[in-house]
């Protein structure tokens, strides 16, 4: 079991003609994915051939057409800055459910009005923006995640649930807990934007429901407050064993660390007040990013 | 991206705010001039223009009285040698450095003495997704103060994005504010023109503070603070003109031209790192088995998804530029991309730039005992370059070399 993606999802790319876009699908193709189309404004009728998969999809002009001709319930989306906002809303309306935004850099108040927009979608699930995707290891990658360092769950196995707000600081969890023959369940990178569609708290409730799942690791960062309220919904909601580790213990106050959302402001978003309510909610916090994968098992023998 | 008060503050004239008349100053002799044009047969207030906070609580660096960024002057020739001063000096407040900022711009105020006064800022909540405006009859102080220790004395009123502060909510949250008679509809004008440029110029933060009641009884703006969205400036090249960048630490300013991500620290082991989570994570680390022998991160970096020759060079240069740097830490995890691509891209740059200090790489992911052998062949032509086999390992001994 898993969450949000299997082998039989059905994916689009929006912008996949574009440099990113195709790279990607081309790579998410070669580790399994369904992917059945792609949408490029004013290129649709055309064809696109993956360089190293060989596999030939058909680009559409528009979502809608897409969704219409090959069923795709998913999108990728890789359309720049200007224009992710509106291609998530458009995604939205054409009846895809689960949107997947990689775009890096979409102003905070365009995506502000889509979030809005996207909440009279109901049944539509926006994972990012400025994220490395999802991926159900072994079934289906919609991302820009290596695929390889990724530990597939065997036949009735259950494996680790993995939310971060990160890219490759996600990539070092996941290589630990592979390493310690820890298999992941579903990985997903919720985004370091100010605002993202799914939430730490959406898929902590998701993962606790999938018996597929036996353990959660959460990654976060300073700036806002979201793992302060994930903590709280743990210790109310969550039995399973949960790890956690949030980056920027060092990062000064007032300056933005890379990511747009990454920034203690106001009085809040501190990686220590986030340790606090992480450790107060029962969660074991890893103290360096060497030990994600260690966390983890130690969480999970603390509720044996 | 941050602005002057005075460009925050013409920007707030634009949208309808009511703003005290100013000059922008250079010199002295135009701080005197301006004196003459604004000064209205009683005095003038002389302000240093520079990105920073608590200009007024500030001090000229290397000057034996007690002056600030922030003066009162009541006649022609003060003004000129208040404005020389600032212009001779640094000013050092609580928000730069221990050297100041240097002060290369003023502005001559017509003086709008406050009696009242208030707090109002647009900015963005998270929690709730939408802009909010938040004022609090407690201004002119340190505002994050007052949220933390009496929150209760902040209205919080957010609004949609699409449509903006409505009249409506500006006239109520005015008459909340205690605001009476014509003033609130003055106050109500500023906090409109706040919504406006917030939305319109895609504002991160759009703060009054404060917003004065003169003893005049007229409402103004008595100083303002903006800062934009970074990733909306390529809508709005007027704001984009306004970018000033010797504000701005020059060596981030380089790597930004770099399309590197660098923000400069304190302490003396610098950090290249690819992805901004685990930039900021192997700071951490290096915090976590440095702060024992009194070291920690110089720098956060994070060069991108992919490491070239070419961007591994300039970062290093970067990175080697600042004096303070004992010791590199290069942690990359190679996902798609191949860690030997990676070393190679690291040697050819050690080749040019030169390490003059050591320099620990520990590179994980795809053909990760490929990368580590083209490391192991450069070590007789870069012996300062050292390979760490984990993440644990490298800082430690990144530590270690350069305690």
């Amino acid at each position: 079991m898993s969450i949000l993606v299997d082998k039989s999802t059905r994916v689009i790319c929006q912008g996949i003609t574009g440099k990113h876009g195709a790279f990607h699908t081309d790579q998410s193709l070669l580790y399994g994915t369904q992917f059945v189309g792609g949408v490029t404004p004013k290129k649709g009728g055309s064809t696109w051939t993956g360089e190293k998969s060989g596999k030939a999809l058909p680009v559409f002009n528009t979502v809608a057409e897409a969704v219409k001709a090959t069923g795709a319930t998913a999108s990728m989306v890789f359309v720049p800055p200007g224009g992710a906002a509106d291609a998530i809303t458009e995604a939205a309306d054409a009846g895809i459910t689960l949107i997947v935004a990689i775009t890096e850099g979409i102003p905070v108040l365009d995506m502000a009005k889509a979030k809005r927009y996207l909440k009279t979608k109901p049944g539509v699930r926006l994972i990012g923006p400025n994220c490395p995707g999802v991926i159900t290891p072994g079934q289906c990658k919609i991302g820009i995640m290596p695929g390889h360092i990724h530990k597939p769950c065997a036949a009735g196995e259950k494996g680790i649930g993995v939310i971060s707000r990160s890219g490759t600081l996600t990539y070092e969890a996941v290589f630990q807990l592979t390493a310690l023959g820890l298999p992941q369940s579903t990985c997903v990178g919720i985004g370091g934007d100010p605002v993202i569609g799914t939430s730490q708290i959406d898929l902590l409730e998701m993962f606790e429901a999938d018996p597929g799942t036996s353990a959660i690791l959460m990654i976060g960062e300073i700036g806002g407050t979201a793992e302060e309220e994930a903590a709280a919904f743990v210790a109310k909601s969550v039995k399973k064993p949960v790890a956690a580790f949030i980056a920027g213990q060092t990062a000064p106050p007032g300056r933005r660390m890379g990511h747009a959302g990454a920034i203690i402001s106001g009085g809040s978003g501190s990686a220590s007040d986030k340790i606090a309510a992480l450790e107060k909610a029962g969660i074991e916090v890893a103290p360096t990013p060497a030990d994600l994968g260690s966390a983890v098992q130690k969480a999970i023998a603390r509720k044996k | 991206m941050k602005v002057h008060e005075y460009q925050a503050k013409e920007l707030l004239a634009a949208a309808g705010a009511n703003v005290p008349k100013h000059i922008v100053c250079k010199t002295a002799a135009e701080a005197a001039a301006a004196f003459d044009q604004l000064s209205n047969g009683g005095g003038v207030m002389v302000k240093a223009q520079i990105h920073a906070g608590g200009r007024g609580a500030g001090q000229l660096v290397g000057y034996a009285d007690k002056l600030g960024g922030v003066k009162f002057c009541s006649n022609k020739e003060k003004a000129r040698s208040v404005a020389e001063l600032m212009l001779k000096h640094s000013l050092k407040t609580l928000q730069t450095g221990p050297d100041g900022q240097p002060i290369r711009t003023l502005i001559v105020q017509a003086d709008a003495e406050p009696d009242k006064e208030f707090y109002v800022a647009v900015v963005f909540d998270r929690g709730s997704g939408l802009p909010v405006l938040m004022a609090s009859a407690a201004g002119g102080m340190d505002i994050e103060k007052v949220a933390h220790d009496t929150p209760e004395k902040i209205i919080k009123v957010p609004f949609a994005p699409e449509t903006g502060l409505s009249a409506d909510e500006a006239r109520r949250l005015a008459e909340q504010l205690g605001f009476t008679g014509d003033q609130v509809a003055k106050a109500e004008k500023i906090m409109l023109a706040l919504s406006k440029v917030y939305l319109e110029k895609d504002a991160t933060l759009a703060e009054v503070n404060p917003l004065a009641v003169t003893k005049s009884g007229d409402v103004v703006v008595l100083d303002a603070k903006f800062d934009f969205d970074d990733n909306a400036l390529f809508r709005h090249k007027d704001i984009q003109a306004l970018r000033d960048e010797s504000e701005e630490n020059p060596a981030e300013v380089r790597a930004g031209k770099a399309n590197l991500n660098f923000i400069q620290l304190d302490g003396t082991i610098a950090c290249l790192v690819n992805g901004a989570g685990l930039a900021m994570a192997t700071m951490d680390i290096i915090n976590y088995h440095g702060k024992a022998h009194g070291v920690g991160p110089a720098n956060f970096l994070d060069v991108g998804g992919s490491v070239t020759a070419a961007g591994a060079v300039e970062a290093f240069r970067i990175i080697l530029s600042d004096p303070k740097v004992k010791g590199i830490l290069v942690n990359v995890f190679g996902g798609i991309a191949s860690c030997a691509t990676i070393a190679e891209a690291l040697v050819s740059a050690g080749k040019e730039v030169g390490f003059a200090v050591p320099v620990v790489v520990r590179l994980e992911g795809n053909e990760v005992e490929k990368a580590r052998a083209i490391l192991a062949a450069a070590a007789s032509e870069l012996p300062t370059l050292k390979t760490a086999a984990d993440l644990t390992g490298a800082a430690k001994l990144v530590v270690e070399l350069s305690k």
